[in-house]
């Protein structure tokens, strides 16, 4: 019998994987909405949707801290805001440092190397810090060099790409509607700006989140389709490991099936992004749930250590990414 | 037993008197590098490296993680 409102899966096979097109809105939400004994068949899809449009490869990134800790924003599940009392103290990483950082992540078969910092935007120290570290990684190490450093201005976007910054992340972390209730030192707004100034420059743009925060699935919904507007070349989930002494310190952990959820879910959403996994995925997922996603959706993963937390042993997911025979991108596929 | 020179790596509390009595804290070490000098429970400075970490007490020095 003929129905005007197919099942969303169903709807998905043609939509997002013969055609293309991203569910919208309220198609995440339904997958967000999907019970139980479905989160199989939508992560299968979503793997299917994955290998169509993105191909079996998977990108491989690693991530340092160049200055940690101190930050005078708010983001209330960061334990470097200087505003919470985390154990977190604030500290510089030195270029020597920073080039063995990347030479180390480059040894993973790493294609990205991201320098990340602790602040509202960069500042002037910064920036020169920036200037001098991508140019002595870009001397002794074959990797793309990536940037985290906050909201930008327009000579800032232009700095960093005159340097060959890569790509330049800088996550919404969640829906506009429920933004405020995370952050209040900035605006949803402000980020955007960054975000369409980075785009504009030539830059690649990386842009997720995080979920887990508090957000409804309808919020968690919204978020997805608001990244699909944005339309960047990578969107990097994690999902919230609450940190002592932030706001979000007794923060429930995701329920791994809502998690595998939203992976399949963000998934339909943006059908030909670099969908990576980033933070908490060892706690919400633990070993399995890495598997999980690979396969069902996931095409990048951030291997070893994360800014102030661990993670897994680098070596335990290229062994898993071979197993699963899916091939780590290569440099000469980046650029 | 009171081991007063003791202190714990994640909540720096001094750890008066058995060693496992932060099992919450042990429990979820796993991902997280030492924030605490064990020795004197000055919180450290720490940075997380790909592989690695290295934490920096004022009074005891420096600490790493064990090569990989």
């Amino acid at each position: 019998m003929a129905t005007d409102n197919p099942d969303i899966l169903d709807r998905a096979r043609i939509q997002v994987l013969r055609d293309g097109t991203g569910l919208d809105e309220a198609g995440v939400r339904q997958v967000l909405h999907l019970p139980d004994e479905r989160i199989a068949e939508a992560l299968q899809l979503a793997h299917e949707v994955r290998m169509r449009w993105c191909g079996p490869e998977v990108e491989v990134e690693g991530i340092v801290s160049l200055k940690t800790g101190g930050c005078p924003e708010d983001c209330h599940f960061c334990s470097q805001s200087g505003l919470f009392s985390s154990p977190v103290r604030s500290v510089w990483l030195d270029i020597p440092s920073l080039v063995e950082a990347a030479r180390q992540t480059a040894a993973t078969g790493a294609t990205e190397f991201c320098i990340v910092a602790a602040v509202r935007g960069p500042d002037a120290k910064l920036m020169n810090q920036m200037r001098e570290g991508v140019k002595a990684i870009k001397e002794a190490v074959g990797i793309n060099v990536a940037a985290s450093l906050g909201m930008l201005s327009q000579g800032q976007v232009d700095d960093l790409a005159e340097m060959g910054v890569h790509r330049y992340n800088h996550n919404l972390e969640t829906s506009r509607s429920f933004f405020p209730s995370v952050v209040t030192t900035h605006s949803w707004e402000e980020r955007w700006s960054t975000l369409r100034m980075v785009r504009d420059s030539g830059m690649e743009v990386c842009c997720g989140g995080i979920l887990g925060l508090g957000e409804t699935l309808e919020q968690r919904a919204e978020f997805a389709a608001q990244l699909a507007e944005l339309d960047p070349h990578e969107v990097p989930l994690n999902f919230l490991n609450p940190r002592p002494g932030t706001p979000l310190g007794d923060q429930p952990v995701l329920d791994p099936k809502d998690a595998l959820r939203a992976i399949a879910a963000f998934r339909l959403a943006l059908p030909r992004t670099i969908l990576r996994y980033a933070g908490g995925r060892e706690i919400t997922l633990g070993d399995l749930g890495t598997r999980d996603g690979l396969l069902g959706g996931i095409n990048a993963v951030i291997v070893g250590n994360y800014l102030t937390t661990l993670g897994r042993p680098a070596s335990e997911d290229l062994a898993l990414l071979q197993e699963l025979k899916m091939p780590v991108k290569a440099l000469s596929a980046t650029l | 037993m009171t081991i007063a020179s003791l202190h714990c790596p994640r909540c720096g509390a001094a750890l008066t008197t058995q060693l496992f009595l932060h099992l919450a804290c042990k429990q979820n070490m796993g991902l997280e590098p030492p924030r605490y000098c064990v020795s004197c429970g000055r919180r450290m400075k720490v940075q997380v490296l790909p592989d690695g970490w290295r934490a920096e007490c004022r009074e005891h020095g420096v600490l790493t993680s064990a090569p990989s």
